[in-house]
């Protein structure tokens, strides 16, 4: 046994190659957070001027596609939301259900100060932060964030699932 | 025909209603009485060529000082597209408890919406409106918010979205927590 560990290529923490046969040794929450943190895929989905920005981070001077990141039209085939914009009390229920169709494992981002606290908007009519309704995972203030702010939240993200312990009950 | 030679004409043909005809930067407005508001509208479209709604909105005059001022008022903005010249209408809405004009979708299809956007923040109801129903907010919406005694955080909260909070507070228990499994999976062996 001792023999075999040592002809182990050490790779990274916990993750080891086995010359010659072309295979890894590794944990599988490694292995899947490395595949998930590599491969956000956000629904379109703006809600107001955020989304201009988004939209920015997304073409070709920022590039999110360079972190596997690509936007998906259906939340059917997304794993993130990204909260862009102002959500009113009218709206909540609606991105509530765009949530809801999203299959596991699913993340939510707030950008900019309406999504995360309603920003300058302390009206009847505007939702006071999105953690009201939704479980958020991360917040990116400013108004609107400049698309690094987005790249920045979007790679806290990517650490975050990094972290994650044993998301994957359903098959295993 | 000049805007105030049209103001004059309509207060020559509907003299009891014309409170007061203003001007401010060359833009000429009459403050009128409700009653003949669609015959007035029907006079300046079919004489005057005043074709083009370009506005219809409503004001909530309680804080405003001003001799003809009822509480609620609507205002039409009309403007002819042939003489290119333009004319505001400000009628005044007698009863404030249950502000009631007559509706002019019967000369202008497109002043549909504008009525229900007046109707929905303001609580104006149009007479003879085919729908008049919220636009904004949503149906079960209580209260008009542009009113001056709405409070800006509103009297009530919408029932839609506290149903809303509800559902996250029973859904939540389903979220993943990061908590479990901390042993084992980091080993190097």
């Amino acid at each position: 046994m001792g023999k075999i560990n040592e002809d182990l290529v050490h790779i990274t923490d916990g993750i080891k190659y086995i010359p010659g046969a072309s295979a890894l040794v590794a944990p599988l929450n490694k292995v899947i957070n490395w595949g998930r943190a590599g491969s956000i895929w956000p629904a379109t989905f703006g809600l107001a001027c955020c989304a201009i920005e988004m939209m920015v981070a997304g073409s070709a001077t920022n590039d999110l596609d360079r972190f596997g990141i690509i936007f998906r039209a259906s939340p059917r085939q997304a794993d993130c939301l990204i909260l862009a914009g102002t959500i009113t009390k009218k709206m909540a229920p609606v991105v509530r259900r765009v949530y809801d169709q999203m299959p596991e494992p699913r993340y939510v981002l707030a950008m900019g100060s309406c999504a995360c606290t309603g920003g300058v908007f302390d009206t009847y009519s505007v939702v006071q932060g999105a953690n009201e309704f939704l479980p958020v995972d991360v917040y990116i203030p400013g108004c609107p964030p400049r698309p690094e702010a987005l790249l920045e939240g979007l790679m806290k993200l990517q650490e975050k699932i990094m972290q994650e312990q044993g998301r994957w009950s359903q098959f295993a | 025909m000049e805007s105030i030679r049209i103001a004059e004409d309509l207060e020559k043909h509907f003299p009891d209603s014309i409170l007061e005809i203003q001007v401010h930067r060359g833009q000429f407005s009459a403050i009128v009485a409700q009653e003949f508001i669609l015959e007035m509208c029907q006079f300046l479209k079919e004489k005057h060529k005043m074709n083009h709604l370009n506005c219809l909105t409503g004001v909530d005059n309680l804080t405003r000082k001003g001799k003809h001022f009822e509480r609620f008022e609507v205002i039409y903005q009309l403007y002819s597209i042939e003489h290119r010249v333009g004319l505001r209408l400000k009628a005044q809405v007698k009863d404030s408890d249950n502000p009631c004009i007559d509706s002019i979708t019967s000369l202008w299809t497109g002043a549909d919406w504008l009525e229900r956007e007046a109707f929905d923040l303001l609580g104006i109801s149009f007479n003879n409106h085919p729908n008049l129903k919220r636009v904004l907010t949503p149906d079960d919406w209580e209260g008009h918010p542009l009113q001056k005694t709405y409070k800006l955080k509103g009297n009530t909260e919408w029932s839609g979205f506290t149903d809303l909070k509800e559902k996250f507070k029973q859904l939540s228990q389903f979220d993943f927590q990061n908590t479990h499994v901390q042993e084992g999976t980091q080993a190097n062996d």
